[in-house]
């Protein structure tokens, strides 16, 4: 069984701050940490490859400092990390950074691919959906639950608003997993030391064989215009009294407000 | 201040904190309340390799020694006595194996031991025979190819969730102190059993129990080192051992330090942070002049230990006296600096003085380390004569 779990770093931070200038993410400062929903793929690729044998390869496409997070990875017992890594990647929608992670883990080989539902600094849950377009085998996002896998099959319970569905499908496949899935364990001395000195490969965009313009910017449908922080709104009333004396006071302000 | 660690000693104390703060810290006032012996997180630290950090790489471990087992308990000790009591006593009752034990012995225990599946305990105490070793009533009586054990062990720490024991029993009664032998006895051995469990004032989520021998029959070949020598067993183990009480108690009082400071800084007394009293600071001063100190004799202790030494009763000795001693006094400061808040199990701080009070007393009251000390003295004065 060959595991390819595909890992992000993310800026350690629930505010992540946005240069104004470049409406990118601001990395200057912040701690990075492997996406956490990723700690729950990796968690999943492990308990697969202890239960019935196999390797598991962390790969990640970002700068040269996304280093790090492999190296985590490695820490907590993946037997191989690979780093895509270009200026040609640069400025990379989610379209063209599942074409790039797919046109890699091709190269590297595959009978199971785990991402986390999504990154939390993105938020945008498509980039693994997307890869398994890419490399057309199917996917089934939000797994919660690893029943059964052997060779050729494997049965999840999906995520649903309520309750869940069970979801037979052939190898190889694509997962995203999401937090319920399990509890990601902590690195190991061991793994640890062994990360310290693991060489990490690294993947560009001469090794993946493809055309300047589907990566990168001009690999990108999509750009980023603008983020911004929503305005706080500050004029806010807070109503007091007994239940049927707020009530008569709200139906008064909705009149005056026109909304009744 | 900066103790030069190399970057494995730092990969230690960085994977033991974080055990301590996302996986001990939250459920510690749980534990402590119910009683429980932390199932958990044991198992976190035997995946972690936390285990193995001082059993040689031969079999199975990290090959590092007593620093780097300091470094670890210290961080422990931080968010929790009780857990790094239960995890220290598993190095205490490893020892005797690892300094007496004979090369099929160690091939056989150490490597369960290193990845923490097997839990070991050291069964010394009874309740005749503390500080006075000697006064042990457990007997072992050969009988063929076994030992035959009886005997009770009191106050045993990982008793019952240990599964190997290291028990110091008589093997000739007659001969006092030479006449103690060293066994390893795993749990399930027949006429082996366990008794009462203790209920404690602190140190909660450690267990203490009763070791019942009843014609235990145990194979000759798990002796260890020769009859008779069980008294050097035991006081070799202790000495190497007692460097890390000493961590221990650097440990807590970092963590009743650091929880003081944090909350002077916020508690509005007179309209001011209450940190900003000099009575205030002042008694946080000398608690982390304490602490520091504690710190650097440990450490040193630790190398010295590492170093291959073979007089280290006397610097271990000190080293358990002077950090344990400084635990109780910086624990119970902590209650004083938050007042009210500090004697509430709301904070951390009353716990962190109830289970600081264990560190005097166990593996060798603090008067006893001082006769150790002082005995020392005595034979250095006599050899120069």
């Amino acid at each position: 069984m060959k595991i390819v779990v595909c890992i992000k770093q993310v800026p350690d931070t629930a505010e992540v701050r946005i240069n104004p200038e470049t409406n990118t993410l601001v990395r200057d400062g912040v701690p990075s940490i492997i996406n956490p929903y990723d700690l729950h793929a990796l968690e999943a690729a492990l308990q697969i490859k202890e239960k019935i044998g196999g390797t598991v390869t962390a790969i990640t496409m970002g700068p040269p400092q996304a280093e790090d997070a492999l190296r985590e990875a490695i820490a907590m017992g993946v037997d191989d990390a690979v780093l895509l890594t270009d200026r040609a990647f640069a400025g990379s929608d989610t379209w063209a950074t599942a074409y790039t992670l797919a046109r890699a883990v091709s190269r590297i080989g595959y009978d199971l691919i785990l991402c986390g539902k999504q990154a939390i600094d993105g938020d945008t849950a498509q980039v693994g959906p997307e890869m398994a377009e890419f490399l057309d085998i199917p996917h089934i996002a939000y797994v919660k639950a690893i029943d059964d896998i052997n060779d050729r099959v494997i049965r999840v319970k999906r995520m649903m608003e309520e309750g869940y569905d069970v979801v037979e499908a052939d190898l190889p496949v694509l997962l995203t997993v999401v937090k319920e899935i399990n509890e990601p364990r902590l690195p190991s001395l061991k793994g640890k030391m062994r990360a310290k000195k693991a060489e990490i490969r690294r993947l560009g965009f001469k090794d993946l064989e493809t055309d300047e313009h589907l990566v990168g910017l001009q690999g990108s449908p999509t750009q980023v215009k603008n983020i911004f922080a929503p305005e706080m709104k500050k004029d806010r009333k807070v109503l007091k009294g007994t239940p049927e004396e707020v009530v008569e006071q709200l139906i008064t302000v909705l009149k005056e407000m026109k909304c009744l | 201040m900066d103790y030069f660690f190399t970057e494995e000693q730092k990969m230690i104390q960085e994977l033991a904190r974080q055990i301590a703060e996302e996986k001990v810290v939250p459920v510690r006032a749980e534990l402590d309340e119910k009683e429980e012996f932390p199932h958990e997180i044991m198992q976190v630290l035997a995946q972690s390799d936390m285990f193995g950090i001082f059993i040689p790489e031969e079999y199975g471990g990290l090959g590092m020694g007593s620093l780097e087992l300091c470094i670890a308990v210290e961080e422990l000790s931080r968010a929790c006595l009780g857990v790094s009591t239960s995890y220290a006593a598993n190095a205490l009752g490893t020892y005797p194996i690892l300094l007496f034990g004979t090369e099929e012995q160690k091939k056989r225990y150490l490597p369960d031991i290193a990845s923490g599946k097997r839990l070991v305990a050291f069964a010394l105490t009874e309740a005749n025979a503390g500080s006075d070793a000697a006064g042990i009533q457990t007997t072992a009586k050969k009988d063929g190819d076994y030992y035959i054990l009886n005997g009770t062990k009191q106050w045993i720490t990982n008793g019952g969730e240990a599964e190997i024991y290291t028990v110091i029993a008589m093997t000739d009664p007659s001969r006092g102190a030479r006449g103690a032998s060293a066994f390893i006895v795993e749990k399930g051995t027949e006429g082996f059993s366990f008794g009462k469990k203790e209920k404690k004032m602190g140190i909660r989520a450690s267990v203490t129990r009763e070791l019942i021998f009843d014609n235990c029959r145990v194979p000759k070949e798990n002796l260890l080192g020769r009859e008779g020598m069980g008294f050097i067993v035991a006081m070799k183990t202790l000495d190497q051992s007692r460097v890390g009480v000493g961590a221990q108690g650097v440990g807590v009082a970092q963590g009743a330090l650091e929880e003081a400071i944090r909350f002077a800084r916020q508690r509005v007394q007179f309209g001011k942070p209450v940190i900003s009293f000099q009575a205030v600071q002042h008694m946080l001063a000398d608690m982390a002049t304490l602490t520091e100190a504690a710190r650097a004799l440990v450490y040193s202790v630790a190398r010295y230990v590492d170093s291959g030494a073979k007089d280290i009763s006397k610097p271990s000795a000190m080293a358990k006296v002077f950090a344990t001693d400084v635990a109780m006094k910086v624990t119970t400061d902590a209650v004083q600096v938050m007042g009210g808040s500090g004697y509430m199990r709301e904070y951390p701080v009353e716990k962190m003085m109830r289970d600081a009070k264990i560190l005097q007393i166990y593996e060798g009251t603090n008067q006893i380390q001082r006769n150790v000390i002082g005995q020392e003295l005595i034979k250095e004065a006599a050899r120069k004569g």
